[in-house]
């Protein structure tokens, strides 16, 4: 096999089209590949450069011939471009792609080579490129910090349902879930509720009213219809999310969403008690033979102690809970299916939906953002193990986005067996 | 209306998709949560660069669900029938506007914004005093994320260059002549202008020399068919011609002349040449030569609205193609006609103009009548503009086609 940069097989270009080549993160496209010699073996690579300077990159190996490209995904699959990313060799352990500025969009390049390649990518000339745009936000959407730790996205004009976003414990203010949501019609509002400057400089934790003041703040706000307000919460989120749903005086949630978290939690306790009771029963850590961290136990078993969760029979408006079966950080499927109990016996499980995806970890994030299995998760110094399985979890986000949105649209805009086309972005 | 009224009032839900695109790409719009079987009116509005506002819209009624979509069918607005990109190629300058107004984006860095709004009714007139039901916005944009632009500024010549995103591989190339009488600045064009910026593409490091192909409209088209037939230095891989005429007004090279006499020639010949080439072609011959169109060497594809008013473009079309066939080589012309389509064939979905002002020389504003009917003017930019992308990737990427789909 002759080395592909001698080669003179491929000497002239070959033509390459992504379609679209802007669009949303949630949005997919196409890949042609044209004007290839039949047999030609090609690399499709996507590669990106992220905020904080990494690389990251996928590839697929195709065949060109008369019956059609052969990938080394399982069957054709385009999305795998983006899904599949990961740092190249050499980067630093433990990095996970996140978008902190979603004002700006997210550059792939995406180049054909000739070969089957799989490394040293940057000494091969590549035969085509194209460079692609994912977006966190659609053209409208307004940014409007609320305080320096709360931000809310809104499409205007109008009045619009909304939904209050918390993510979980990794904290700081993760801007890109809202930004989407206000791009399909919600506006969002997120809440740094564990990293802010307050608890960083005073040390005090946010406490509950904290939540009640940014639900009060929606409520209130002319441009949200008050009465049509949701939460979505994932990881230590969805105990925040929860307990507001339950016991909140001041919060009344037409419908809540639930990723990747569970109920078990001091009811009674601040966010400074349950984040202590999560971190008490240090003997069921469990560290794998790669030094990941498996956190998962530490709240295990699920309490029979009322106490320690939070009442689910008590819940008045319809919930979607998300669950990864692998993973290896929340106990959420125990937690789930002690929920799924509580609420049979109180009569009111119909308000329950709940989705559960083999092979899923932790990380249930927007579809095609790259999967990975374990990452540094900061102020803790050590690799966490999330869990999943890259092609399984990739399609369980796919999935689990469409359902929640459609879940909203249920509740929030009263749109009962709304119509899912291929046209839409759903 | 009390605000718990208004709270259970949930706006309907408009989505665009995509919400970024390309300008030659399709979009759908998509309104739902409205009440079922009432009418509505779907408007898209644009602010162009020179601050006119244009609209377009469509007057609907909703399904049973309480849906819309431009797939559905329109009986009434600047567009009927079932038409999902009406909303863009039915743009027009909105009621009071000046005259004569043409769209044109000037800086291609930046995209297109339609705001995509829905109303209460079956509206006509009065939609900015009226608050929408629900609006979404819409960027088209000319360029793709991650090509180039270029300005050269290189022995006399002025233009710009686009270079595709990534590779460092020599490209092949298009040059674009694009532009008519009056809008160029009244510089000597040297017979060499138009050979030189040929050069400086082809010579470029970044272009496969022999791959040069060129696309013009209208002038453009004759500066085409001046380097196909007559050039000596030039040698254009491929030609797609736009409503061009190939007459050349002197005898003379087209260029040797100064501007202004170039001018003054098609002055002249305007007014009488449309008559002239209809009835009276016995005149033109005497008067007039033509660049003679057996001489090309390269494939060729002519465009023609057959309702242009600026240009006869059928009848140069035919009289091209009978030199050509005179020559033997019919297999290099191709033809495409386009019924009721008029000069300015533009690229999909940009709206139609049938007459605009133009500035014919310094402070002489005239109106022009460039023709064709809206409907099937849109439709010729649309399925011309698919055929030019095939044609330029047929000749200028010589492998053999075999498209691989990931």
């Amino acid at each position: 096999q002759p080395h592909p940069a001698k080669s003179q097989h491929l000497k002239e270009p070959c033509y390459l089209s992504v379609q679209p080549c802007r669009a949303l993160v949630d949005e997919k496209f196409k890949v042609l590949v044209q004007k290839a010699p039949p047999g030609a073996q090609l690399t499709v690579r996507s590669h990106h450069h992220s905020e904080n300077k990494h690389e990251w990159e996928a590839f697929g190996h195709y065949i060109c011939d008369s019956t059609g490209p052969r990938g080394t995904y399982e069957g054709v699959e385009p999305m795998g471009l983006l899904w599949s990313l990961r740092p190249v060799p050499g980067s630093k352990p433990g990095l996970r792609l996140r978008k902190m500025n979603v004002e700006t969009p997210m550059e792939v390049t995406v180049s054909v080579y000739q070969g089957h390649l799989s490394e040293d990518f940057s000494e091969q000339r590549a035969l085509a490129a194209v460079v692609v745009e994912r977006w966190y936000m659609a053209p409208g959407v307004r940014r409007i910090p609320v305080t320096e730790h709360d931000t809310m996205l809104c499409s205007g004009p109008g009045r619009f349902p909304a939904v209050l976003d918390l993510w979980g414990g990794g904290g700081n203010l993760m801007e890109y879930r809202a930004s989407l949501l206000a791009s399909h019609g919600f506006a969002a509002l997120v809440l740094d509720y564990l990293t802010n400057e307050l608890t960083k400089t005073t040390g005090k934790m946010m406490e509950n009213d904290y939540f009640e003041v940014a639900f009060k703040f929606l409520e209130q706000h002319p441009q949200i219809v008050g009465s049509r307000i949701a939460m979505w919460g994932l990881s230590f989120g969805t105990a925040m999310t929860l307990k507001m749903a339950v016991y909140s005086n001041v919060i009344k949630l037409r419908c809540a969403v639930c990723y990747s978290g569970s109920h078990i939690q001091p009811v009674d306790g601040s966010v400074k008690d349950i984040k202590e009771y999560m971190g008490k029963k240090r003997e069921n850590i469990r560290v794998t033979e790669n030094q990941e961290v498996i956190f998962r136990d530490l709240t295990l078993p699920v309490p029979k102690d009322p106490a320690f969760k939070v009442d689910m029979g008590r819940l008045q408006c319809p919930l979607q809970v998300v669950v990864g079966l692998d993973d290896q950080s929340w106990p959420a499927y125990e937690s789930a299916m002690d929920m799924k109990v509580m609420m049979e016996e109180a009569g009111n499980s119909h308000l329950l939906t709940l989705l559960t995806y083999p092979h899923t970890g932790h990380l249930i994030e927007p579809p095609y953002s790259p999967y990975v299995r374990t990452s540094i998760l900061r102020p803790f110094p050590v690799k966490v193990l999330w869990g999943g399985e890259t092609a399984a979890h990739s399609r369980a986000q796919e999935d689990a986005w469409r359902k929640t949105l459609l879940f909203l649209r249920e509740h929030l805009y009263d749109m009962r067996n709304s119509a899912v086309t291929s046209k839409s972005n759903l | 209306m009390t605000s718990a009224a208004m709270d259970s009032i949930v706006a309907p839900l408009l989505s665009v998709a995509p919400t970024r695109a390309l300008v030659d790409e399709m979009f759908t719009v998509r309104v739902e949560n409205l009440p079922p079987c009432q009418h509505f009116t779907l408007h898209s509005l644009h602010l162009s660069e020179d601050n006119d506002y244009w609209e377009a819209f469509g007057h609907y009624t909703s399904n049973h669900k309480g849906t819309v979509v431009p797939q559905d069918y329109t009986k009434g607005g600047t567009y009927t029938g079932k038409e999902p990109m009406g909303l863009l190629w039915s743009l027009r300058p909105v009621p009071g506007s000046r005259k004569g107004l043409r769209l044109r984006k000037m800086n291609v860095c930046s995209p297109l914004l339609y705001t995509i709004s829905v109303y209460s009714g079956h509206l006509v007139v009065g939609f900015r005093a009226q608050a929408p039901l629900a609006s979404a916005l819409a960027e088209r944009w000319y360029m793709a994320p991650g090509v180039q632009r270029i300005s050269i500024k290189e022995k006399a010549v002025r233009g710009t260059m686009f270079f595709p995103p990534g590779t460092e591989w020599p490209l092949p190339w298009t040059l674009g002549y694009y532009f008519g009488p009056g809008e160029m600045e009244t510089t000597e064009m040297k017979s060499n202008y138009f050979e030189t910026a040929f050069n400086i593409v082809k010579d470029h490091p970044r272009v496969i020399s022999n791959k040069v192909g060129i696309v013009g409209l209208s002038l453009g088209a004759t500066v085409a068919f001046y380097l196909a037939t007559e050039s000596k230095v030039v040698k254009p891989c491929c030609c797609v011609c736009i409503n061009g005429h190939h007459f050349n007004p002197s005898g003379k090279h087209l260029f040797d002349l100064s501007y202004d006499s170039f001018k003054m020639h098609v002055r002249k010949l305007s007014a009488y040449w449309i008559d002239c080439f209809e009835y009276q072609e016995s005149i033109i011959i005497i008067y007039l030569n033509f660049w003679q169109m057996g001489k090309i060497n390269c494939p060729m594809l002519l465009v023609c609205g057959e309702d242009d008013q600026n240009v006869p473009a059928v009848e140069v079309a035919d009289d091209i193609e009978r030199m050509v066939r005179a020559a033997g080589k019919d297999r290099l012309l191709t033809r495409l006609n386009y019924p009721g389509a008029g000069h300015l064939i533009e690229v999909p979905y940009a709206p139609h103009f049938r007459v605009t002002a133009f500035m014919q020389a310094k402070e002489q504003k005239v109106m022009i009548v460039w023709g064709g009917q809206t409907k099937p003017h849109s439709d010729a930019q649309e399925d011309s503009w698919q055929k030019i992308l095939d044609y330029l990737q047929l000749h200028l990427y010589s492998c053999p086609s075999l498209a691989s789909k990931l």
